[in-house]
C-alpha cells in the first residue's frame, strides 16, 4: 500500500532552489534510502516529509506530500500535528540535555496526553526494546540520556521517535557519527523496524544504502535522477549519472 | 575522474586476455595436431594449459580481493562477476584442448578416416568464435557478441553431421570403430569449446548492458530478465 | 648559534617572569582585601551582630540584623522582578531574535549594562520614590533594573549554546516551538542559566548607590516593604563615615558578611558549572 506520495515538490532556501519537481511514491513497510552528493537536496527532501524544512529562516516549500491519504501541505494543516505522526532521527545523536533516559523516551508520549505511570512505563519499555536498547539501560533509566555512549544515544533517539508509534521514521544520516559496531547495530535495527514502520534514510554511505534499503533514490543538484529497487540501482542503474556516482567515478 | 580501481580492473582484463591468448593457441595446436597428424604438438598444448591454469588461479585471486576490498557495484560489479565466469570458461577450454590432444594422439596411431575437411572446417569455426568472443570482451562489443550466439548453432550442426557419418561408418566397418570413437571425442570437445565461447559472449553482453541473455526460454517464467 | 639560542632562551625567561608577576599582582588586591576585612571584621561578628539593630552614636553593642534582613528581602524581591523579566528577554533574543528589531533590542540591553548604577538609582527616585516615598519596593526595583541586562544577555548566550539539532529534535517530535524552548532548551541548560542568575545576584548584592536614593536606609527593622529599608551596603557606608569607633567596627563586620555572601555565591556558581548534569 502506498504510504507517502510526493507530487511536484519544490523547496527553497531563500532564492536557492534546493529541490526541483520531485515526484516519488513510498510503499508501506519499505526502507527507502536517499543517496547523492552533499548539497543534492536529499536532507532537504526528508525534512519536507515532516514539515521541518520550513522551520529554517527563509525556507519555502511548494507542491504536495500525501501522507497516509492526507496532503500535509494543504492549507490549514498544522505542521505540529504532522510532526507527531512522523518520527525523526538526526545525524548527531541528540538526546534532550538534562533529561533522564526514561524522560527522553516519555516526552513524546506525555505530549500526546499519556500521563498514567503504568502506561508510560510500559510504552517506554516497549520503545526501548524495539530500539534494541532496553537490555543496556533498564537498570539506569534515571541517568541522563547524555551519559550514554554515542551509539546508545542514537538508539535512545530512535526509541524516542518510536515511542509514539509513528508509521514513518525519517533518518538523516543516522550513523555518520558512529563507529562501525554501533552502525551495524542500527542497520540491523532498521531491518527489524521494517516490519512495522516505513523508514526513509538519508545516507552518504552507499554500501549502507545497499545493505538496508528496499528502494534507493538518487538525488543530484536538487533533482531526483533515479528511483528504483535497490538491487537494480546497484547492479544496473538506468541513468549514467547514477552509475557514475555509485561507482565513485563522479567528478 | 579516473580511479585507481579502474587500473586494477584493466589489469584484470589484461590477465584474462593473456589467458585467452593461450587458449587460442592451445585450440590451434590441438586442431593442427589432428588435421596434420603431428603428435609433437601435444607438448605445445600442455605448455599452454599450464599457463592457462596459472592465470586461472591468479585471476580468481584478484577478483576475490577486489570484491572484498572495493565492494564494487553496478558496472564494476558486473565486470568482476563476468570475469569470474569467463575465467572458468577459459580454464575449461584449456582442458578441452588437452582432451582433443589426447584423442588426437590416439587417433593418429589408428587407421585414418577421411573427414579431414569437415574436421578442419569445424575447427576453424570454433577458433574464430573463440577469437571473436575475446575481441568482444576487449572492446565491450555487444553487437559482435550477439553474432557469436548465432554461430554456436552452426558448430552444433557440424558436430551432428559428423556424428551421424561416424555412426554409419562404425556399423559398416568394424575396423574403424576405434578411430571413429576418437573422432567423436574430438568433435564433442570442439563443440564444447564453441559452447564456452558462447558463454563468454553472453557474459560480455551482461557486463556491457546488464542484460542476462542466457536461456531465453526462461524469460517469461520469471527466472531472469 | 650558541649565543643566539642563549639570548632567545633568556628573553623567553624574562617575558615569562614578567607575565607571571602581572598575574600575581592582579591577585594581590583580592588577598589584601580578604585579609584586611577578615582582620578588622572577624572580631566584631557575634550573636548580637546578627540579632540586633544598630545603637545610637557613642553607645557600645548593637548589630546589623536589620541591614542583613533588608538586603535579603530586597535581593529576593529584585530576583522575583528581574529574573523572569531578564530571562524572558534573553529567551526572546536567543530563540526569535532576528532582524533589525532584535538587533536594536540587543544593543539597548547592552547599553543598559553600562549605565552607572547611581543613574539607575536616580531614575527610580524620579519615577517611583517621588510619588511613593522610600521603600524596599523602590530599592528592589533599582536592583532589578541592574540585574535585568545581565540576566538577559547571559540567558541569551547560554541558550545559543544549545545546538540547533536539539531544537529540531523537539520540533520533529511535534512540540510547538514555545514548548521546545520551555520544556527542552531551558531545562537542558538550567545549571548554566542558574549560574548567570547567581552572578547577577552577586553583582547587585554589593550595590550602594542605587539604594541610597530608593531604599534610603533605616536604623531599625522596617515594618513593611513600603517603608525605608536598611541594607548591608548602605549601612556599611553610613556606619563607616559616622566617625565613632564602635560604628566603624560594625561597618567592618558588615563588610565581612557581604564579602562572604558574594564569595559563597561565586563558589556555588562554580559548583553548578562543574556539575555533570549540564
Amino acid at each position: 500500500m502506498e504510504l507517502i506520495a510526493v507530487k511536484k515538490l519544490e523547496a527553497w532556501f531563500g532564492v536557492f532552489q534546493a529541490l526541483k519537481d520531485i515526484n516519488l511514491s513510498i510503499q508501506e513497510n519499505e526502507v527507502v534510502a536517499l543517496i547523492g552528493p552533499s548539497g543534492c537536496g536529499k536532507s532537504t527532501f526528508v525534512r519536507c516529509l515532516n514539515r521541518l524544512h520550513e522551520e529554517v529562516p527563509g525556507a519555502r516549500v511548494a507542491g504536495e506530500v500525501w501522507l497516509d491519504g492526507r496532503n500535509i501541505y494543504a492549507p490549514g494543516v498544522d505542521p505540529v500535528g504532522v510532526r507527531r505522526g512522523v518520527g525523526m532521527v538526526f545525524q548527531k545523536p541528540n538526546p534532550f540535555p538534562g533529561m533522564s533516559i526514561y524522560e527522553n523516551v516519555a516526552v513524546g508520549l506525555r505530549l500526546g496526553g499519556v500521563s498514567k505511570r503504568t502506561v508510560l512505563d510500559e510504552k517506554v519499555e516497549q520503545a526501548l526494546v524495539r530500539a534494541a536498547l532496553w537490555g543496556e539501560v533498564k537498570e539506569i533509566l534515571k541517568r541522563p540520556g547524555t551519559s550514554l555512549s554515542g551509539g546508545q544515544q542514537q538508539r535512545l533517539c530512535i526509541a524516542r521517535a518510536l515511542a509514539v508509534e509513528p508509521p514513518v521514521i525519517l533518518m538523516d544520516e543516522p550513523t555518520s557519527a558512529l563507529d562501525p559496531i554501533s552502525t551495524a547495530k542500527i542497520e540491523e535495527l532498521i531491518q527489524e523496524l521494517k516490519t512495522k514502520v516505513t523508514v526513509v534514510i538519508v545516507t552518504h554511505n552507499m554500501q549502507q544504502a545497499a545493505r538496508v534499503s528496499d528502494k534507493t533514490a538518487f538525488f543530484l543538484l536538487g533533482e531526483l535522477v533515479e528511483y528504483g529497487a535497490t538491487e537494480e540501482i546497484f547492479t544496473r542503474p538506468a541513468q549514467e549519472a547514477t552509475e557514475r556516482y555509485i561507482t565513485g567515478r563522479f567528478g | 575522474m579516473t580511479r585507481h580501481f579502474d587500473q586494477e580492473l584493466q589489469d584484470l582484463k589484461s590477465l584474462l586476455l593473456r589467458m585467452g591468448g593461450f587458449v587460442e593457441k592451445a585450440i590451434e595446436q590441438a586442431s593442427l595436431l589432428v588435421i596434420r597428424r603431428e603428435p609433437w604438438r601435444f607438448k605445445e598444448i600442455q605448455q599452454c594449459e599450464i599457463q592457462i591454469n596459472l592465470l586461472n588461479k591468479q585471476v580468481d585471486h584478484l577478483c576475490f580481493c577486489l570484491l572484498a576490498k572495493k565492494a564494487p557495484v553496478a558496472k564494476d560489479l558486473r565486470f568482476i562477476l563476468a570475469v569470474v565466469k569467463i575465467n572458468a570458461d577459459l580454464e575449461r577450454m584449456g582442458d578441452q584442448s588437452v582432451n582433443i590432444g589426447y584423442a588426437g594422439v590416439d587417433y593418429i596411431r589408428r587407421p585414418m578416416i577421411n573427414v579431414t575437411q569437415e574436421m578442419s572446417d569445424m575447427a576453424e569455426k570454433v577458433r574464430s568464435m573463440v577469437k571473436d568472443c575475446l575481441d568482444a570482451l576487449v572492446n565491450g562489443d555487444e553487437q559482435l557478441s550477439r553474432l557469436i550466439l548465432d554461430r554456436d548453432e552452426i558448430v552444433d550442426q557440424y558436430k551432428a553431421r559428423l556424428l551421424d557419418y561416424l555412426q554409419d561408418l562404425m556399423v559398416h566397418d568394424r575396423s574403424l570403430v576405434e578411430s571413429a570413437l576418437d573422432l567423436i571425442m574430438i568433435a564433442r570437445n570442439m563443440e564444447r569449446l564453441a559452447d564456452h565461447a558462447t558463454n563468454i559472449a553472453e557474459e560480455v553482453i551482461f557486463l556491457t548492458t546488464g542484460q542476462d541473455v542466457r536461456h531465453p526460454s526462461l524469460v517469461d517464467k520469471g527466472g531472469s530478465q | 648559534m650558541e649565543t643566539l639560542s642563549w639570548r632567545r632562551r633568556s628573553t623567553n625567561h624574562l617575558m615569562l617572569s614578567l607575565l607571571f608577576l602581572g598575574g600575581v599582582l592582579a591577585a594581590v588586591p583580592f588577598f589584601f582585601i580578604s585579609w584586611y576585612v577578615l582582620q578588622k571584621g572577624l572580631g566584631v561578628l557575634s550573636f548580637e551582630f546578627f540579632t540586633q539593630t544598630p545603637v545610637g552614636p557613642g553607645q557600645t553593642g548593637g548589630g546589623m540584623a536589620n541591614a542583613i534582613v533588608g538586603s535579603g528581602v530586597m535581593l529576593a524581591l529584585a530576583s522575583v522582578l528581574g529574573i523572569p523579566w531578564g530571562m524572558a528577554a534573553g529567551i526572546y533574543l536567543s530563540e526569535y531574535g532576528r532582524g533589525k528589531t532584535a538587533a536594536a533590542l540587543r544593543f539597548s540591553i547592552d547599553l543598559l549594562t553600562s549605565v552607572p548604577s547611581i543613574v539607575v538609582g536616580i531614575f527610580i527616585y524620579g519615577v517611583v520614590v517621588i510619588h511613593f516615598g522610600f521603600s524596599a519596593y523602590a530599592g528592589a526595583m533599582a536592583l532589578a533594573v541592574i540585574m535585568l541586562p545581565i540576566v538577559a544577555r547571559s540567558t541569551e548566550e547560554i541558550l545559543k549554546l544549545t545546538p540547533q539539532h536539539i531544537r529540531e529534535a523537539g520540533l520533529a517530535l511535534g512540540l510547538p516551538r514555545w514548548r521546545v524552548i520551555l520544556r527542552i532548551v531551558v531545562p537542558g541548560s538550567r545549571a548554566a542559566l542558574l549560574t548567570g542568575v547567581m552572578l547577577a545576584l552577586a553583582r547587585v548584592a554589593g550595590e550602594t548607590a542605587p539604594l541610597l536614593f530608593t531604599a534610603l536606609g533605616n536604623q531599625f527593622f522596617a515594618r513593611s516593604l513600603s517603608e525605608p529599608t536598611a541594607s548591608l551596603p548602605v549601612q556599611i557606608y553610613n556606619s563607616a563615615k559616622s566617625g565613632y569607633a564602635d560604628m566603624e567596627a560594625l561597618a567592618w563586620g558588615g563588610a565581612l558578611v557581604l564579602v562572604f555572601f558574594v564569595f559563597i555565591i561565586n563558589l556555588l556558581t562554580r559548583w553548578l558549572m562543574g556539575m555533570k548534569w549540564n
